[in-house]
């Protein structure tokens, strides 16, 4: 077995590593490009929970907590230049389990959004052949199955090409929300916005106070992946620019988007349809447009919905199986997984092996489900980053280590996050209380296996591979 | 410190972490589905003989639902009344707060325990 690993680990390239190619504007596409399907589909659940005005807080809300975690990522990650982006930060910071925790969080939070994405993508499709005179409703399964695996063949492919398509793509789909609120607002367009009506009298906070707690829990979609530019660390042409850069644009990319898209659904929609995500507005934008009476609307939004979701299923593809490569590198996982491909310079067998988890859960979830999945994965590793950036500034203080960014008002961003994550726990737990303590369930046993089990086969010193000095207090 | 030298895994057994690692978070999501336990308890609120008015919805409310296809009140009656309800028990909060705290204390000290053997090898004993 030992000569099988050797070879594996030369002839398949673990020796080599991979392609820098990528700039700041591939950053800014990976993050925003995962993250921009959350004002397409899903944010909505919010205003379920509780009433268009509570997901318009929750909006707001969870922007701040995503400039916290924009700001922490940023500084850290600007030292940190490899593949795995948090889960590296992790095992460098704070500990072996603790980076394999952060590793599965990311594996879950990416691979349940672009079966999420998958979902969403094969409504559409139904939805347009609807449109277009079909009858009896199309079978969504094919186009669910066919647009995962041509993304992973994409993937597969290398990441220029993979990240440059995000690009293109991510820019028109972002161009869409902006032509539908200069179309549909005041400032441009027939000026239809009806927000006095439609949240008058108990649609205005049909919960109450309770009510805006509760949608904090989809209020992370909006913004859900932007921590996702750190996994490009290792393809990145200069980390310390391009990363904090990229990040920091898209943050302030997706908090124009997010506002803009509570307006514009918020002022079309009755918030009882906005707000059932299953079986009223799936995809939001889209029915907002529907209803815009512009048949060009409806195909810019289609369009966009359709984009939106390519681009975040591309990218999520591309974060989970960065994370998976890494700990396959580490021998937290098994060790084929860490092997990156001899022409491409892609972790294909990751790639591949991610498939049909992905497949699983999107031909076999509803999809609130799928995104609360991922909310609560995304929730476990945002607790984790204040965490991290506490230990980070302890063990090397601003003068042991040149950062290619410092974030400012340090601790404050980090317990501004750790109260903003306290509070979503509480949304979760309204409505979703079991799924969360399933999913806490779920990291506790594989916790104890990985410390009691696997993690004899993983090289102690080997994982500590950042040209740092010793960390103070150890 | 002397260098820890990990024991080869067998093929087999790589294979089986896989699909322990598989089958665990297959469980994790579909298990409360199958239980009946996942959340999402949002359910329609039955009013009688429903109008846009018992509904609650104006005239404007109702200009959008028809544009949305719904042509009288019945018809998005499910979807208007559905509410979740938020009601809890502290007990169960409480647990949850002792789950989540539980899991990373456990998780921060265990990583403590690993980090030191890390730090040790790679710098040397202090």
């Amino acid at each position: 077995m030992a000569h099988s690993e050797d070879v594996d680990h030369t002839s398949h390239g673990q020796s080599m590593g991979l392609l820098r190619v990528l700039g700041p504007a591939h950053v800014w596409a990976l993050g925003v490009g995962i993250v921009l399907v959350g004002e397409y589909m899903g944010w909505n659940f919010a205003v379920g929970k509780g009433g268009a005005y509570a997901a318009l807080i929750a909006c707001w809300f969870a922007g701040v907590l995503y400039s916290c975690v924009a700001m922490i990522d940023s500084e850290v990650t600007s030292t940190v230049a490899a593949a795995g982006g948090q889960y590296t930060q992790a095992k460098h910071i704070i500990g072996p389990l603790m980076a394999f925790n952060v590793g599965l969080y990311l594996v879950f939070a990416y691979t349940m959004l672009e079966a999420g994405n998958a979902i969403t993508l094969g409504f559409l499709v139904d939805t347009v052949a609807g449109m277009t005179g079909h009858e009896g409703g199309l079978d969504q399964r094919p186009f669910i199955v066919l647009a995962i695996m041509f993304l992973a063949w994409l993937n597969y492919r290398g990441v220029l090409a993979t990240l440059t398509f995000n690009l293109v793509i991510t820019a028109i789909a972002f161009s869409a929300i902006i032509v539908m609120f200069l179309a549909t607002s005041p400032l441009l367009g027939a000026g239809e916005m009806l927000h006095k009506d439609l949240m008058s009298g108990q649609a205005s906070l049909p919960y109450g106070w309770l009510g805006i707690l509760a949608a904090m829990h989809f209020g992370l979609w909006y913004y859900l992946g932007i921590e996702g530019t750190t996994q490009a660390a290792e393809e990145v042409r200069s980390p310390a620019r391009s990363l904090p850069f990229g990040t920091l644009a898209g943050i302030m990319t997706l908090l124009i988007a997010a506002t803009l898209t509570w307006y514009v659904c918020s002022g079309l929609l009755p918030w009882e349809y906005l707000g059932d995500g299953v079986n009223g507005a799936v995809a939001p934008l889209f029915s907002a447009a529907q209803i815009s009476g512009s048949n060009a609307l409806v195909w810019l939004l289609g369009i966009g919905t359709l984009f939106a979701t390519l681009a975040s299923a591309n990218g999520c593809i591309n974060d989970a199986s960065r994370a998976w490569f890494s700990m396959g590198r580490d021998h937290y996982l098994p060790a084929w997984f860490g092997a990156v491909h001899p022409v491409y310079r892609t972790p294909y067998r990751a790639i591949i092996f991610l498939v049909p988890i992905a497949l699983i859960f999107a031909l076999g979830a509803p999809l609130d489900q799928v995104i609360t999945f991922s909310i609560l994965s995304g929730l476990l590793g945002y607790t984790f980053m204040p965490i991290n950036m506490i230990m980070f500034r302890k063990k090397w203080p601003l003068d042991t280590i040149k950062r290619g960014y410092e974030h400012p008002l340090h601790p404050l961003p980090a317990i501004s996050l750790m109260a903003l994550c306290s509070v979503t726990y509480f949304a979760v737990f309204l409505g979703y209380g079991t799924q969360l303590i399933a999913m806490i369930g779920f990291y506790i046993v594989v916790s104890l296996w990985f410390h009691f089990w696997r993690y004899r086969f993983v090289k102690r010193a080997d994982q500590f591979t950042m040209p740092w000095p010793r960390p103070r207090g150890y | 410190m002397a260098r820890y030298i990990p024991p080869v895994q067998s093929k087999l057994g790589q294979i089986i972490d896989v699909i322990v690692l598989v089958v665990l978070s297959v469980g994790a999501l579909f298990v409360p589905l199958w239980l009946g336990l996942a959340g999402s308890a949002k359910l329609p609120v039955p009013v009688e003989n429903p109008t846009w008015e018992s509904l609650g919805q104006n005239e404007v409310m109702v200009a959008q639902w028809n544009k949305l296809g719904f042509a009288d009140a019945a018809s998005a009656h499910d979807i208007i009344t559905a509410r979740y309800d938020y009601s809890f028990s502290w007990m169960a909060l409480a647990v949850m707060v002792i789950v989540i705290i539980g899991y990373f204390v456990m998780m921060i000290r265990l990583s403590d325990k690993e980090y030191r053997e890390v730090i040790a090898e790679k710098f040397g004993e202090k």
